[in-house]
């Protein structure tokens, strides 16, 4: 290591040297008497204006309800206003206080003080160096590969014991991904109430937001999907109805009885990340999700029109059952929600 | 060894001194004696710390930071990080009798039923925006002023990990309340780990205790949130400071500011006031934000329910550059082999993005460093205009953050300026990639313009705004010399030295090993340097000065004349002196 490497720049004296330090100006509060004392005033009653708040927080800890009835106070809920502003301003005055008194009444003399080189001394280094290399030499460690090597790979080994446990973090993805609780001959609902839905009910136009039947479901008294795993089902099964004109409808060839009177179902999970979609658009057809605008074409197979997904949304095949609600004839076809490596990418269609 | 000599030394001196001085030394001897921290004590308490605003930023970003362990330790007494299933019965009414998480729950109960929750939640919502915030202007100012070359380099590095895991630890709080807004940002959250090839769908169920949303991310989440992330903080906060008074703090150049000093108040007791009556402002103002600021409403959002999603679904501010990136980015994804996906429309942007930004950020001073060979350490500031394309380099990355982050608001500003959001998109796509070169060139000439004026205002002192007429009809401004402390303080900077290789034999010997990189190297230098106006010479500085004299001798004869107005030329002392009302 050279030694100019640890140069510490220098500002040369041209074109001007520097004139140094410029001499110490008293302050008004270093001279004046008066102005020292009434600087000495505020600081005090700031501190004790402190005090004040922090009694008005008591205060109002007590006064102030919260809960079923809170108090207001013109249509804030006054225990937070008032906890938090006395809080504050206690927690200001001594702040303001102790900068004032730093400012005025500490002395300003500006001190100097000189920079050593970050680096240690040249024999130190060399010192140091020396040490290690004694240490290095009496372990042996250079002499004896055999040691070293297996000790490195006893290491590395063991690094597996901090990975291997994280296993049990999650289950192995499977197939999860690419099924959902629909299957052939389960009732579309609506997602509050959970009723079925006849075509006659729908408007053209019209959009529904829909889920699978057995999620409002019951065995043995128990829901049969509850609490998380509701969830999880949820996350993936969630559906839009849809009815529109059966004429501006273009089915991709093998789709084109998966609709009933231009009633057509699809995955309500954004293809891009997977924020659920809600903004319809009747007159175009459009499906707009509101995460990042990604925006499908109902009409045509849930092709995306623009933004960031790259793939259409799955469509779920609709039939009538006996009854005349609509129910679906399969599970998706594909998977549905954000794409992963392992989805099948055998694509309908497009 | 010397050292038990010196321990015997101090017993003695210790055991035979009679009469303790008082209180504050005898409680010093006490803990002397037992810690031996004297001899550090000694020469830190009198540290010298030098002032100027901009080194108050890191200050708010460290005092923020407190507040957040102080606040956030209040919220873990009530916060419930579990995902079952509860119903609510707490006192907020519109959402009684209706299935949630108990974290979500648990939101709730702290916002309502506990006197102060709301108040500390608001307050560690605002202190996290707080941080973040100052974090970066601090980043900023770091970078404008030249604070982190040598020997300040791994402080940089520290500082930029800082700012990753105080993004990461503020986006798993912003989770935890398991509202609809922040289930969103999970799931989204889900669909960026499922992009990554070959291993996503795997980081996925690991993250998630199985498929999403599960019962396992928000305990998880709680551990990073108030175990994990805030250890590590923590120990980078630490080694941050360690490190920051064993450099001793930079200083602006001035007169008796050099290299080799530090200029400034000590630690105790002036720097200790301010600075903690500092951090009592902070607190304060973070405390009067969260009485009258609202912040995330939790109870407006409604629990998660992954089937439901609030239009506008936006994440934290200091989310939405990569949120921009998602939005702009083309919807590219290659199939291989029709067996797997590579979404490239979701892993560039939010994944790949971000890391090679922040590796960027993270090596600027090495890259710097590299151009302009300067291996010299350096503890005086540059003035941003001194450094033109460092400058330059900063703004174009500002500029490209800036871009980013208005794309993460596209479907706000489509409303708000009556645009398409395909115009906007298109715009962006285009405007992120020229808008930084651009940026860059305007502020490299704008500061080599502000160097040039500062070198006018050397050679021909400050326009005084006075205009004189001479017998000959002529006109001329009146420029008054610079005081010789200011003239001083703007030519306190190194001239710029373009690197050149070291031998001139390695110019021809094109296999000499490195020689061709240095090359690379002087090109890239005198781009770096090439345009910068240096501080003019002594030589410079004198003819500028003979100029100011003939001028002054050149007014000469008008001395004395009631030529009014012409005491005002800056020559003059004008104390009592008053324009004549009458021009006669
Ligand atoms: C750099 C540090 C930190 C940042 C940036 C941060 C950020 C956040 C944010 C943005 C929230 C959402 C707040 C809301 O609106 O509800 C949050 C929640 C929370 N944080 Fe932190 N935090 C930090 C440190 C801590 C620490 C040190 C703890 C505890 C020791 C903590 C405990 C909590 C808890 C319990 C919640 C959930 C409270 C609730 O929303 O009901 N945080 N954090
Ligand atoms: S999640 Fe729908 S566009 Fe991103």
């Amino acid at each position: 290591m050279s030694i100019d490497k640890r140069e510490v720049s220098a500002i040369e004296a041209d074109p001007i040297a520097d004139p140094g330090l410029p001499a110490h100006q008293p302050r008004p509060t270093d001279t004046d008497e008066y102005l020292e004392k009434r600087a000495e005033r505020q600081v005090a009653t700031l501190f004790g204006l402190s005090t004040l708040f922090v009694i008005l927080f008591c205060v109002s800890y007590f006064v102030f309800k919260i809960g079923d009835d809170p108090t207001e106070i013109l249509g804030f809920g006054a225990s937070n206003v008032a906890l938090g502003g006395c809080l504050g301003l206690a927690l200001l005055c001594i702040g303001v206080g102790m900068i004032q008194w730093a400012r005025k009444l500490m002395s300003d003399h500006e001190i100097v003080e000189f920079r050593h080189p970050g680096s240690s001394s040249d024999e130190d280094r060399t010192e140091t160096v020396a040490i290690l290399q004694t240490g290095l030499e009496e372990s042996g460690i250079g002499r004896r590969p055999l040691i070293r090597n297996s000790l490195l790979g006893a290491m590395g080994a063991l690094g597996i014991v901090a990975i291997l446990p994280l296993r049990d973090l999650g289950p192995l993805p499977g197939d999860k991904l690419n099924h959902t609780v629909w299957k052939k001959g389960m009732r579309v609902v609506q997602d509050v109430g959970g009723n079925p839905i006849k075509p006659a009910d729908m408007e053209i136009g019209q959009l529904v937001n829909g889920e699978p039947a057995v999620f409002f479901e019951e065995k043995d008294g128990e829901p049969i999907y509850d609490g998380v795993a509701l969830q999880v089902q949820k996350a993936k099964a969630a559906v839009v109805i849809v009815k529109m004109q059966p004429d501006d409808i273009t089915p991709w060839p093998g789709r084109e009885n998966w609709g009933v009177d231009g009633i057509l179902c699809y995955s309500k999970i954004c293809t891009h990340v997977g924020c659920p979609i809600s903004l319809w658009e009747q007159q175009t057809h459009h499906l707009l999700c509101p995460c990042h605008q990604s925006t499908f074409d109902l009409a045509d197979n849930g092709k995306v029109i623009f933004g960031p997904a790259a793939r259409h949304l799955p469509q779920l095949p609709l039939a009538l059952d006996d009854e005349g609600y609509l129910i679906a004839t399969s599970d998706f076809t594909e998977a549905v929600g954000p794409s992963f490596w392992e989805r099948d990418t055998i694509k309908t269609g497009e | 060894m010397s050292r038990t000599e010196s321990v015997a030394r101090t017993n003695g001196t210790k055991a035979s001194k009679a009469a303790k001085p008082n209180k504050v030394g005898a409680a010093a001897e006490w803990a002397d004696d037992r810690l031996g921290l004297a001899t550090l004590a000694k020469k830190n308490l009198r540290k010298v710390f030098p002032d100027h605003w901009s080194f108050m930023l890191g200050e708010i970003a460290l005092w923020s930071f407190i507040v957040l362990l102080l606040t956030g330790v209040f919220l873990t007494l009530w916060f419930r990080p579990s995902m079952v299933e509860v119903v609510y019965d707490g006192s907020y009414s519109q959402l009684r009798g209706i299935k949630m998480s108990e974290a979500y729950a648990s939101s709730l109960h702290l916002s309502f039923d506990v006197r102060g929750g709301l108040l500390m939640r608001q307050m560690h919502h605002w202190a996290a925006m707080v941080f973040i915030a100052a974090m970066m202007v601090h980043l900023l100012r770091v970078f404008f002023t030249g604070a982190f070359r040598k020997p300040r380099e791994l402080n940089w590095v520290i500082g930029s990990l800082l700012l990753l895991l105080g993004t990461l630890e503020g986006f798993t709080g912003y989770s935890l309340p398991d509202d609809l807004l922040s289930g969103t940002g999970i799931r989204a959250a889900d669909g960026f780990m499922k992009s990554m090839p070959v291993v996503g769908t795997y980081m996925s169920f690991f993250l998630f205790g199985g498929e999403f949303p599960g019962d396992s991310i928000i305990p998880r989440l709680y551990t990073i949130h108030v175990l994990l992330i805030p250890g590590i903080l923590l120990a980078l906060i630490g080694a941050h400071m360690l490190l920051l008074v064993y450099h001793k703090h930079t200083q602006w150049p001035g007169p008796g500011r050099t290299e080799q000093n530090v200029v400034g108040y000590p630690m105790l007791p002036v720097y200790m006031a301010k600075a903690g009556g500092f951090f009592f402002v902070v607190f304060g103002v973070l405390g009067l934000m969260g009485a009258l600021l609202t912040i995330n409403p939790v109870w407006r959002f409604g629990p998660y329910n992954p089937a439901e999603v609030t239009a506008g679904s936006q994440p934290d501010w200091y989310m939405g550059w990569p949120d921009g990136a998602l939005r702009i980015m083309p919807n590219w994804e290659t199939h291989l082999w029709n067996n797997w996906t590579l979404s490239w429309n979701v892993f560039l942007p939010i994944i790949v993005l971000p890391g090679l930004m922040f590796t960027i950020v993270m090596m600027l001073p090495f890259l710097e460093q590299w151009i302009t060979g300067d291996k010299r350490e350096h503890h005086l500031l540059e003035r941003p205009r001194n450094a033109p394309s460092r400058t330059g380099l900063m703004v174009a990355l500002m500029t490209f953050y800036a871009i980013l982050w208005m794309a993460g608001g596209n479907d706000i500003l489509a409303i708000k300026l009556k645009l398409s959001i395909n115009q906007i998109t298109y715009f962006n796509r285009a405007a992120v990639f020229i808008g930084p070169v651009i940026a860059f060139f305007i502020t490299r000439r704008w500061c080599i313009s502000l160097q040039r004026a500062d070198n006018d205002k050397l050679l021909h002192g400050l326009e005084s705004g006075v205009i004189m007429r001479d017998a000959q009809g002529g006109y001329t401004e009146k420029h008054i010399p610079l005081p010789v402390d200011k003239a001083y303080t703007l030519t306190a900077r190194a001239r710029d030295e373009v690197y050149v290789p070291d031998s001139e034999a390695d110019e021809n010997g094109v296999n000499a090993p490195g020689a061709r990189l240095n090359k690379l190297r002087s090109r890239f230098s005198r781009l770096w340097y090439g345009d910068n106006i240096q501080k003019p010479t002594k030589a410079e500085l004198e003819e500028g000065h003979h100029h100011a004299e003939l001028e002054e001798a050149h007014d000469a004869p008008l001395e004395g004349h009631a030529a009014d107005g012409h005491q005002f030329d800056g020559r003059h002392d004008i104390e009592d002196e008053h324009l004549s009302r009458q021009h006669d």
